[in-house]
C-alpha cells in the first residue's frame, strides 16, 4: 500500500536531553482516514508538526507524498504546505475576515490566476459542501457558533483541494452533539474527497474507532500499535486494553 | 531581532507583492494617529511657547520664542513625542494583534496554508511604520507651530511679523529633515520591537499582555535613548560634510 506519510525512526528533543519522540516510525496509507490517539504528552501534536514541516526531527526522516521534508528549503517548504489542509482545534479563523473571506484567503494567496468571481464561487461551493447556510457567509467568526466555525475552518482547509487533510483534535472541548456533528462532517468530507488522505489527532476513542480506517496509538514517543480499529479491541497489549476500556467508557 | 527584521523586509521585494497589506497598516498607523498627534502637538506648542516666553522675558529676548520653539519642535520634540505616542498607540496594538493571532493558532494556520508569515504579517507593518512616522512628525511640527503662533500672537500679544520672520531666518530645511529622518528610525524601532514581541508570544492571554507591555515599554525607552545617539550621528555627519 502506498504511503502518503512515512515517518522513519524519528527522534525529537527540544532541550538536548529529554526526547519527545523516541525513534517513532509510522506509515499512513494514501487515501485512508487515520486517527492518531494516545494519552496527553505522548507526542501526538509534535508528530503532527513534523508532518506539516513546522518541526524538523533531531534525527530520522519524515517523508510526505514522497518528498523528504528535511531536504526542502524554507521557501519550498512554504510552497509544499499547499498540499495540506488543516482544521485546528480552535478553527483558527482570521477574526478580521468574514466567513467567506476566510475561505477565499488561501485561493487568493495561491491561485492568483483566478478572478474574484471565480474565487467567490469556489469559496461558496466549499462552504455549502460543509453544510454552512449562505446567510452566515458574510458574518465575522465571532458572530457564528462554535460548530459553524468548525465548518468554516474545514471549508478553508478544503479550499485548495489538498492531498492531505489534517484534523488537530477537532472535537476537544465540544459538547456531545457538536462532537457527533464534527465526526460525521469529517467522515462525509473524507468520502466526498476521494483520494484525499485524512489524518486526525484525537482523544475521542469512540469517534476514532467509528470513522477511521486505521488507528495509531502513541505512547512515550513511539507507536504502540498501528492497525484497524478491530485490532485494538483484540489487542493483548496491557496499555492498549486499558486505554480502550477507559476511553470507551468515558465516550 | 535584526535577522527577523532583515528577513521580513527582504521578503517584501519577493512576490507576491503586499502593497494592499502595507496600505492597510499605513491607514492604521498613520491615518488613525492624526487626531491624537494633532491634539497633543497643539498643546505641546502652546505649553512650550508659554514656558520659553516666560524664560526669555527675563532676559528680554521674547522675539526669539518663535525660532526656539520651531528648532526644538522640528529637531527634537516632534520626532520624539510622535515616536512615543505612535509606539504606545499603534505599536501596542500591533504587538497585541500578533500575540492574539499566535495564541489563537492563526499564525500556525497561515504557516500551514503556505503563506510566508513574516512577509505577510511583519514586513508590511514595519515598512508602514517607517513610512508613516515622518508624515506624522510633519503633522506634529506643523500643528505645534500653530499652537506656538496662537500663544505668541493671540495670548501674549507679540508681533506676528517678527514671530514669522525670525522663524524664517533661523529654521532651515535641514532642521526639518533631521527630525523626519529621526522619526523614520523611531518607526523602524517600534515597528520591529512590537512585531517581534507579538510574533513570538507564548502563554495565552497572559502572554499577549506581557508581549504588549514589553513591546511598548522597550520601544519607548529605545526611542528616547536612540534620539541622543542619532542626534549625535547627524551632528558628526554635518561636520564631516562641512555643513554648518
Amino acid at each position: 500500500m502506498e504511503a502518503a506519510v512515512k515517518i522513519q525512526d524519528v527522534k525529537k528533543t527540544f532541550d538536548g536531553k529529554d526526547f519527545v519522540l523516541k525513534g517513532l516510525s509510522l506509515e499512513i496509507p494514501k487515501g485512508s482516514l487515520t486517527a492518531i490517539i494516545g494519552f496527553s504528552g505522548t507526542g501526538k501534536s509534535v508528530l503532527l508538526k513534523h508532518m506539516l514541516g513546522l518541526f524538523q526531527p533531531t534525527s530520522g526522516k519524515v517523508e510526505v507524498l514522497g518528498t523528504d521534508m528535511s531536504k526542502l528549503s524554507p521557501d519550498d517548504l512554504t510552497k509544499f504546505r499547499c498540499n495540506f489542509g488543516v482544521l485546528f482545534q480552535s478553527a483558527a479563523l482570521f477574526d478580521d475576515m468574514t466567513v467567506i473571506e476566510n475561505v477565499s484567503f488561501p485561493l487568493i494567496e495561491h491561485r492568483r490566476n483566478l478572478k474574484p468571481d471565480e474565487v467567490r464561487k469556489i469559496a461558496e461551493d466549499k462552504l455549502k459542501m460543509v453544510g454552512l447556510d449562505p446567510k452566515h457567509f458574510h458574518k465575522l467568526p465571532s458572530q457564528i457558533s462554535g460548530g459553524m466555525q468548525k465548518r468554516t475552518g474545514l471549508a478553508r482547509a478544503l479550499a485548495l483541494d489538498p492531498e492531505i487533510l489534517v484534523y488537530d483534535e477537532p472535537t476537544t472541548g465540544l459538547d456531545p452533539i457538536l462532537t457527533e456533528m464534527v465526526d460525521n462532517l469529517i467522515l462525509e468530507t473524507h468520502k466526498h474527497n476521494k483520494g484525499t488522505t485524512s489524518i486526525m489527532v484525537s482523544h475521542d476513542l469512540a469517534a476514532a474507532f467509528r470513522i477511521a480506517d486505521y488507528v495509531a496509538m502513541l505512547d512515550a514517543g513511539q507507536v504502540l500499535l498501528f492497525g484497524k480499529p478491530e485490532d485494538f479491541y483484540n489487542s493483548e497489549i496491557e496499555l492498549v486494553k486499558r486505554f480502550v476500556s477507559k476511553g470507551m467508557k468515558h465516550s | 531581532m535584526i535577522l527577523f527584521m532583515t528577513s521580513s523586509l527582504r521578503l517584501l521585494v519577493t512576490p507576491p507583492n503586499r502593497w494592499q497589506e502595507i496600505l492597510k497598516h499605513m491607514e492604521f498607523i498613520g491615518n488613525k494617529s492624526v487626531a491624537i498627534i494633532s491634539l497633543t502637538s497643539l498643546f505641546t506648542g502652546l505649553a512650550l511657547s508659554l514656558q520659553i516666553y516666560l524664560g526669555f522675558k527675563i532676559i528680554n529676548a521674547v522675539n526669539l520664542v518663535g525660532p526656539t520653539v520651531a528648532l526644538g519642535v522640528t529637531r527634537e520634540l516632534g520626532p520624539v513625542l510622535t515616536g512615543l505616542i505612535v509606539a504606545a498607540r499603534a505599536g501596542g496594538a500591533m504587538a497585541a494583534r500578533l500575540g492574539t493571532m499566535r495564541v489563537n493558532e492563526q499564525i500556525d494556520a497561515l504557516d500551514v496554508m503556505g503563506v510566508n508569515t513574516r512577509q505577510y504579517l511583519i514586513g508590511p507593518r514595519i515598512l508602514a511604520a517607517i513610512i508613516c512616522m515622518p508624515l506624522l512628525t510633519a503633522v506634529f511640527d506643523f500643528v505645534a507651530m500653530i499652537g506656538s503662533y496662537i500663544l505668541v500672537v493671540f495670548i501674549v500679544d507679540l508681533d506676528k511679523a517678527i514671530f514669522l520672520e525670525k522663524i524664517r531666518q533661523t529654521v532651515e530645511v535641514k532642521h526639518i529633515m533631521e527630525g523626519l529622518f529621526k522619526s523614520a528610525i523611531f518607526g523602524l524601532i517600534f515597528g520591529l520591537v512590537c512585531t517581534y514581541r507579538g510574533f513570538y508570544t507564548t502563554g495565552g492571554a497572559k502572554g499577549v499582555g506581557e508581549a504588549t507591555n514589553q513591546g511598548v515599554v522597550t520601544s519607548m525607552v529605545m526611542v528616547i535613548i536612540l534620539d541622543y545617539f542619532v542626534s549625535n550621528l547627524i551632528r558628526i555627519f554635518y561636520l564631516t560634510m562641512g555643513i554648518q
